[in-house]
């Protein structure tokens, strides 16, 4: 929380929920934390640039938008090949979350995690199938965890967030 | 961006889908931003709000606003599994989710069968939290944080 001074961090509390449906909805939360409009946009803006917002957007519920299976593909690629492998598998368009993390040898040899989204787990499969096709023999073995159930799932907080 | 097509299992009619799609993309940062959006979608912005409300309201839609890099705020985060016996699922489950640090936690259909995301606010707060699910259960927290983020964005098709 270093990073932020108090006023981001009241900006921030105030749209982590969401912006109003307002037809001036930067005006809203002015009125909310005590700033002008222009003051609002402006440090959504300076946010926005350096990276803390990702971008302001709509995010659909993906399984009333069918999108009911979801794998996440492990993968054990060549070390020395891995991040230029990495950034086309992240640049496919049913693949969110895509990192490199460590392996946990012996149990655990893969280092590219990619999670695959499609409308049943038949699709998922033949995404599977491209990824490896495109990874070819810089990959030596690879898995598919599907979820079975969510234990549990908190929502966006300004310390506790999703990684 | 890249586009991936969903099959839809909610009606939405022509402007519901061109809002959900166009949304995706991102959001003005503007005095009048719906009136910008409108215009290109070809409606009112007082429609488009209004059918915002709506994907709200059914679920179709979970959120509308900005969304932050959480370790660009300064936390740490770290992905861990665990091979948990299935006799002691539930147990362990509990006491995996009773720490306030564990932001989510999924089944999985694999040895290792309990994945979660712990949060805190330093990296040596990730360790004494996987150290101390590692004592209570005595079953070994393996922990896999980021090494290298390829993220490009994704966007279902409505």
């Amino acid at each position: 929380m270093t990073l932020l001074d108090p006023t981001n961090r009241e900006l921030i509390a105030a749209t982590e929920a969401g912006l109003p449906l307002d037809a001036q909805p930067y005006a809203r939360i002015a009125e909310q934390i005590g700033l002008s409009e222009r003051e609002v946009i402006e440090q959504l803006a300076a946010l926005k640039a350096r990276g803390i917002i990702r971008r302001i957007a709509l995010a659909p519920n993906h399984y009333l938008l069918g999108m009911t299976a979801n794998g996440m593909t492990v993968w054990d690629v060549d070390d020395t090949l891995v991040s230029d492998l990495g950034r086309r598998i992240g640049a496919l368009p049913f693949v969110t979350h895509c990192y490199r993390r460590p392996r946990a040898m012996p149990v655990w040899p893969f280092n590219l995690f990619a999670m695959v989204h499609g409308s049943d787990r038949t699709e998922v499969e033949a995404k599977r199938q491209e990824l490896s096709a495109l990874l070819g023999p810089a990959c030596r073995q690879s898995d598919v965890l599907y979820s079975k159930r969510i234990l549990k799932k908190t929502g966006l907080r300004l310390s506790r967030n999703e990684g | 961006m890249s586009n991936a097509k969903a099959r839809s299992i909610v009606e939405f009619d022509e402007l519901d889908r061109a809002i959900i799609n166009r949304l995706q993309d991102g959001f003005p940062l503007a005095s009048n931003p719906f009136d910008v959006v409108a215009a290109e979608l070809g409606c009112s912005a007082p429609a488009l709000i209004n059918r915002l409300q709506r994907l709200i309201a059914t679920g179709a839609a979970t959120r509308f606003g900005p969304f932050f890099d959480a370790e660009a705020l300064g936390g740490a985060f770290c992905l861990c599994a665990m091979a948990v016996p299935q006799d002691r699922f539930d147990a362990v489950t509990q006491t995996v989710n009773d720490r306030p640090e564990v932001a989510h936690n999924y089944e999985r259909d694999h040895e290792l069968n309990m994945w979660f995301v712990l949060a805190t606010e330093t990296p040596e707060e990730i360790t004494r939290v996987a150290n101390g699910i590692e004592e209570e259960t005595g079953i070994q927290v393996l922990r896999f944080p980021k090494l290298e983020e390829y993220f490009i964005g994704f966007k279902v098709m409505a």
